[in-house]
């Protein structure tokens, strides 16, 4: 699976303006709403659902990265949010350390092996330096794109 | 006294090795010495079996099958254990797929 296959260009913000997890995961969910992957009656429901998931342990796994998820019923396409936050958000991360990069990951209950594959996808980039410091260095949507796109193709030489 | 340990397990749990199953595999892994490294017997690339986000670049389905490796003081404790917590789903859930 690539990182395009998942990402929706208008979910992205590069410059995410969130000083809570709470709030950030609303700002994805909204960025999904705009995008038209979700509507605004499944506003609350998505946001309850990945804040209750984060309570039960956090997905900032260190390096500053964190993949808020929830696998829900009324989808049926997997589709991801980015939001890339300068300042860094606690996130009660693994390592302590506050998170930067946001994967918000929305999949549908029943394809669990589609979400493992998304993961996948996501980590084997988000656990490289250079993708990360790529990342937050990026200033524009379009910047996020072409990082994704040659991530995808992994010219990124790692 | 340093030794080395191995074992194949197999995910058992239908939701496969998400994240919550990956967090308690890197943390019953993190309260050994050894070094533990996880690959599917499928694929040729190890990982670190303490690193939650290289455990989940396996995208071990439910039905995979894993070879898990130690070697250090601890070696074969750490393997019965982390053998235990696969073969019980993660106590997640008791649907097998």
């Amino acid at each position: 699976m690539k990182l395009l296959d998942i990402i929706v260009k208008d979910a992205i913000d590069p410059n995410l303006e969130a000083t809570s997890r709470d709030e950030a995961i609303g700002m994805l969910i909204d960025r999904l709403i705009k995008a038209e992957v979700l509507n605004e009656a499944q506003r609350d429901d998505f946001i309850k659902a990945i804040i209750k998931r984060e309570r039960r342990g956090s997905t900032g796994f260190g390096h500053g990265v964190a993949v808020p998820h929830v696998k829900h019923p009324d989808i049926d396409t997997l589709t991801a949010a980015i939001g890339v936050c300068k300042d860094g958000i606690d996130f009660n991360a693994l390592d302590g350390q506050p998170v930067h990069s946001i994967f918000l990951i929305i999949s549908p209950e029943q394809k669990p092996e589609e979400h493992l594959e998304a993961m996948e996808a996501v980590f084997s980039h988000l656990s490289q330096d250079t993708f990360r410091s790529f990342l937050l260095q990026a200033n524009s949507t379009d910047e996020v794109m072409t990082l994704l796109e040659e991530a995808d193709s992994s010219n990124l030489g790692n | 006294m340093s030794t080395t340990a191995s074992a194949n397990m197999t995910i058992t749990n239908r939701l496969g090795l998400h994240a919550r199953p990956a967090m308690m595999l890197a943390e019953a892994a993190m309260r050994f010495d050894s070094e533990i490294t996880v690959q599917r017997v499928d694929q040729n690339k190890a990982v670190d079996a303490k690193s939650i986000m290289q455990l989940m670049m396996l995208a071990a389905v439910c039905g995979t099958e894993l070879q898990v490796e130690a070697s250090g003081p601890d070696a074969s404790e750490s393997i019965a254990a982390i053998k235990d917590l696969v073969e019980s789903r993660f106590s997640e859930d008791s649907l097998e797929c």
